[in-house]
């Protein structure tokens, strides 16, 4: 029914006044300020963004503008983001945390003439870069605190500009009759927004989707998984990111669902178990965290519970995901469940907020197979999905009751793929992109002839299950010397699966053998430290403890051991190690927004690191510079030892697979 | 913010707060000498001086904890020679101290919470039923202590035990409970003592954004120069219990006086 009704609306604004009309007082945004939750219908944001987009046209923002939206999930940001389609102009989200050298690139290259900002802190960055950003006239905040004495022949408060739109609407009928006419003449093929790309593969580039491709990708998906208006999320990832805008933005004017934005970046655990939402996306990372803390939680727990807690995650592990892929299970196992969800799995998804979720996802990197398990075995529906931000997000999904840790699922539905002949993945789906926002050369490159999406990624299609199986980047798959298999990533995700490892970049394309540089989790290892008696005054000073080390080892040994039981990567085991004395950062440019390794780029800044891995030395000099948040670099020296590991032998005799 | 219920308006710019040859001693142990200044409404006001130089007698001094031998104070054109520390309270003075003094097993809002009590007007035995006018009363307080939580931005630590809290923070939240009294004139004893840069960084703004969003007087004792050069209007500097220097951060600066008592003498 619902999928029905957007069909005929194929921009933003017409669904936003369809929501409005169908169901006016279910809720549509909540935001938590000053300590209580303040909630928004249908209804009312309809009202509060007419008005805001009237004042913007009276600012001058017209049809095929750009409009930068920078800030955290705040309502007022999403309402940016739905005045500016109102006008049929363009809104282009930025990264909050972005440095003003990449907040720049964006803003300049995105023509922007507006920018809608959360506070001071953006207004801020974005005037030391104002000589790079000539086009740009207005800015447009939200949070009002410290602007007070600053010029505000460019500045205008969101909260402002909507009463005194009212206030001009209340006396001038045209006014409102003239957006709306707007608004109904506003066409599904035009951009409805850009979405710059994190940049794992050099600069950013403008992803360009219309409003027509990315309600119908929605439409699918809402299906898919059944949402409607009753549904709840939780707003916490960052706007720029085509997760955010596919699954909360276009989700939620799609289905009707209600969209809660938390009170700040630091409370959002607090705020999910207050809201407890019945849709949840997560990237496995935070996922891990929160395994991280339960499991260090629980180290510090008192005997009883602790035995409780194993005891009962083992009944969990054992018979918990056959009951929730309603496979036959034992009675007894299912009688030990039943009491497992009394005592340790409901109060434990209580805790983590996760009581309510109905349908749940992850997706962004590959999710440890022990991580998965655990999740659901909780009785928690969490499903794998394969997505980039040319396909607006959705390329496969995992249906309920085929759920691999290992896959990504099947196409989903109205998505055509094909593999070709290099093992890259192509595709074709309904929301996919138009192009890369001026650059036609770049779009050339990604497409195929006959109109298929590059996705970069090698992959193949399970011959079991038919899902689709991700096994790294189709240009990073690399090759040692003596022509062995090379995969970095395999052997990443396999380290990372440990608690005590939060990093790992791995090496080993044309060299003789594998290294690996690591990068210990704070929280565990801190933890463990402090467990033991280990006294360290740094980070630095605490990754380079020999005992972190020996720790380090034995994770690294176990890796080498399941490496060798498996015939294709048995050459491919980690022969030297190291502990990297700072944490990688995406201010630093080591990793991508979005929190992914930039291999190449650290195997340039570490080059000593690397040079001392392959010519035998016991320990290499490193200085680096670092960026701090507020934008100023210093340097980072540090000695960093190097561990040599003892291959483990290959077994003779072969199992049979 | 409300203006204290108790005393005269004072215009910005006015004489808030005066103090006139001032002595207080210990038995034999001079902390303090016949020492005069004032602190003007809005200003940001910066007592200076060596280790042991009297800057934390003086500000018990103003607060109504010590009782000086010699000399007057006036607060709001009211001179006093003896005041107790709850009608400095009640005349809209707070402070900060040195060493932290919260209520270290309560959580970050129950501690900001606690700086209302003097604006409670329902007894306690109202508050304890919890019902009708005593509820009312604590949804409003409730609001000022968010509207405090959200301006120094510690959402995130709000039901935390202080005891569990970096330095830094709870640092932070005995300022948030000095704001919860609204006072006319806040006193900070050493904010920033023990802090790495970027908590100092954010102590500073922090002061400053008080000063100018709430309008709020302030008198801070502080070690670290760079942050009292940039943060105060006017300084005064004290040394072994006598005001060698008042005015503004650049005078005091190149004053000989106050660079031989920070550096010393060559004998």
């Amino acid at each position: 029914m619902v999928p029905d009704a957007a069909n005929k609306a194929d921009t933003f604004p017409k669904l936003l006044m369809r929501n409005a009309k169908s169901f006016g007082d279910r809720p549509a945004m909540r935001h938590k300020d000053l300590g209580i939750w303040q909630t928004w219908t249908w209804a009312q944001v309809l009202t509060e963004v007419r008005a805001y987009a009237v004042g913007l046209h009276r600012l001058g923002l017209k049809h095929g503008d750009t409009i930068a939206i920078v800030g955290s999930n705040r309502p007022k940001l999403y309402w940016s983001v739905m005045a500016a389609q109102m006008l049929g102009a363009i809104p282009v989200p930025v990264y909050a945390d972005a440095v003003a050298d990449e907040l720049a690139y964006v803003l300049a290259h995105a023509e922007v003439r507006f920018a809608a900002v959360e506070d001071q802190e953006q207004i801020d960055k974005i005037r030391s870069v104002s000589e790079r950003l000539p086009k740009l006239e207005r800015m447009i905040y939200d949070e009002k605190r410290g602007l007070r004495d600053y010029d505000h022949a460019q500045l205008t408060s969101i909260d402002d500009l909507i009463k005194e739109s009212k206030d001009a609407m209340a006396n001038d009928a045209s006014l409102g009759a003239k957006l709306d006419a707007g608004i109904a003449a506003g066409k599904g093929i035009d951009p409805s927004i850009i979405l710059y790309t994190s940049g794992t593969t050099g600069t950013s580039k403008g992803v360009v989707l219309t409003g027509k491709g990315s309600i119908n990708a929605a439409a699918d998906t809402v299906a898919f998984d059944k949402l409607n208006e009753m549904d709840e999320a939780l707003a916490y990832l960052p706007l720029a990111w085509v997760g955010d805008h596919y699954l909360n933005y276009a989700q939620g004017l799609v289905s009707g669902f209600c969209t809660a934005c938390p009170e700040s970046a630091e409370t959002a655990m607090s705020d999910l178990r207050e809201i407890g939402p019945s849709f949840y996306f997560a990237p496995p990372r935070t996922l891990e965290q929160l395994l991280t803390r339960v499991t260090i939680r629980m180290e510090d727990a008192s005997r009883v519970k602790r035995w409780l807690f194993n005891y009962f995650i083992g009944v969990a592990r054992r018979y918990g995901e056959s009951i929730l892929n309603r496979k036959p299970t034992p009675l007894k196992g299912r009688l030990l469940y039943a009491l497992g969800n009394v005592l340790v799995y409901a109060p434990l998804k209580n805790v983590l907020g996760l009581s309510r979720v109905r349908v749940a996802y992850t997706a962004g990197e590959a999710i440890g197979p022990d991580l998965f398990a655990f999740y659901r075995s909780l009785g928690l529906n969490l499903k794998q999905l394969y997505g980039q931000t040319e396909a607006f997000l959705y390329v496969t999904a995992q249906p309920d009751g085929e759920i691999y840790s290992d896959t990504v699922g099947p196409a989903c539905p109205n998505v055509d793929i094909r593999i070709a002949e290099s093992g890259e993945v192509l595709f074709k789906s309904p929301g996919m992109f138009t192009g890369y926002f001026k650059d036609d050369a770049k779009t050339a490159e990604a497409m195929t002839a006959d109109g298929y999406v590059k996705t970069g990624d090698a992959g193949f299609f399970d011959e079991k299950t038919g899902h689709l199986k991700i096994i790294d980047r189709a240009k990073d798959v690399g090759k040692l010397n003596d022509g062995t298999l090379f995969p970095p990533k395999y052997i990443e995700n396999k380290l990372k699966f440990y608690p005590n490892i939060r990093e790992v970049v791995a090496y080993g394309d044309k060299h003789d053998f594998v290294t690996v540089m690591l990068n210990i989790d704070l929280t565990a290892v801190g933890s463990w430290a402090e467990r033991n008696n280990v006294v360290y005054a740094s980070y630095q000073e605490l990754a380079g403890h020999p005992l972190v080390y020996d720790m380090m080892e034995k994770h690294v040994a176990e890796v080498n051991r399941s490496l060798a039981s498996e015939k294709v990567m048995a050459g491919a085991q980690i022969k030297r190690f190291l502990v990297l004395h700072k944490e990688l950062d995406p201010d630093d440019g080591e990793l991508t927004r979005t929190q992914k390794v930039r291999r190449g780029f650290i195997a340039e800044r570490y080059a000593p690191l690397i040079k001392a891995f392959y010519d035998g030395s016991k320990e290499a000099d490193i200085s680096t510079e670092v960026t701090f948040e507020d934008g100023r670099k210093g340097t980072i020296a540090a000695r960093v030892k190097i561990r040599d590991m003892k291959p483990v032998p290959v077994p003779v005799t072969e199992k049979a697979a | 913010m409300r203006a204290p219920t108790s005393g005269p308006e004072v215009a910005a710019g006015d004489v808030l707060l005066s103090v006139e040859n001032v002595s207080l001693s210990f038995g034999g142990v001079k902390a303090v000498t016949d020492v005069s200044f004032d602190i003007r409404k809005g200003e940001i006001r910066a007592i200076i001086g060596p280790n042991g130089a009297g800057k934390t007698s003086m500000l018990n001094v103003i607060n109504g904890f010590y009782h000086p031998q010699k000399g007057r104070i006036s607060f709001k054109g009211k001179t006093r020679s003896k005041m107790r520390p709850h009608e400095a309270a009640h005349g809209g003075i707070a402070r900060t101290f040195q060493n932290v003094a919260l209520f270290r097993g309560m959580t970050a809002l129950d501690n900001i919470m606690a700086g209302r009590t003097l604006k409670m007007h329902r007894n306690f035995f109202w508050q304890l039923l919890r019902f009708g006018p005593a509820l009312a009363e604590e949804v409003e307080h409730r609001h000022r202590v968010e509207e405090i939580i959200e301006f120094l931005e510690i959402q995130a630590i709000r039901r935390v035990q202080v005891g569990r809290l970096p330095y830094g923070l709870q640092k932070r939240v005995e300022l948030g409970r000095a704001l919860a009294m609204e006072p006319e004139l806040l006193l900070l004893d050493e904010p920033m003592a023990g802090m790495n840069l970027e908590e100092k960084e954010d102590m500073s703004r922090f002061v400053l954004d008080v000063n100018n969003h709430y309008g709020t007087t302030i008198a801070l004792i502080e070690h670290d120069m760079g942050v009292v050069m940039d943060l105060s209007d006017r300084v005064v500097v004290l040394d072994h219990g006598i005001k060698i220097a008042d005015g503004t951060p650049d005078q005091v600066k190149s004053n000989q006086k106050v660079i031989d008592a920070y550096l010393g003498v060559a004998h």
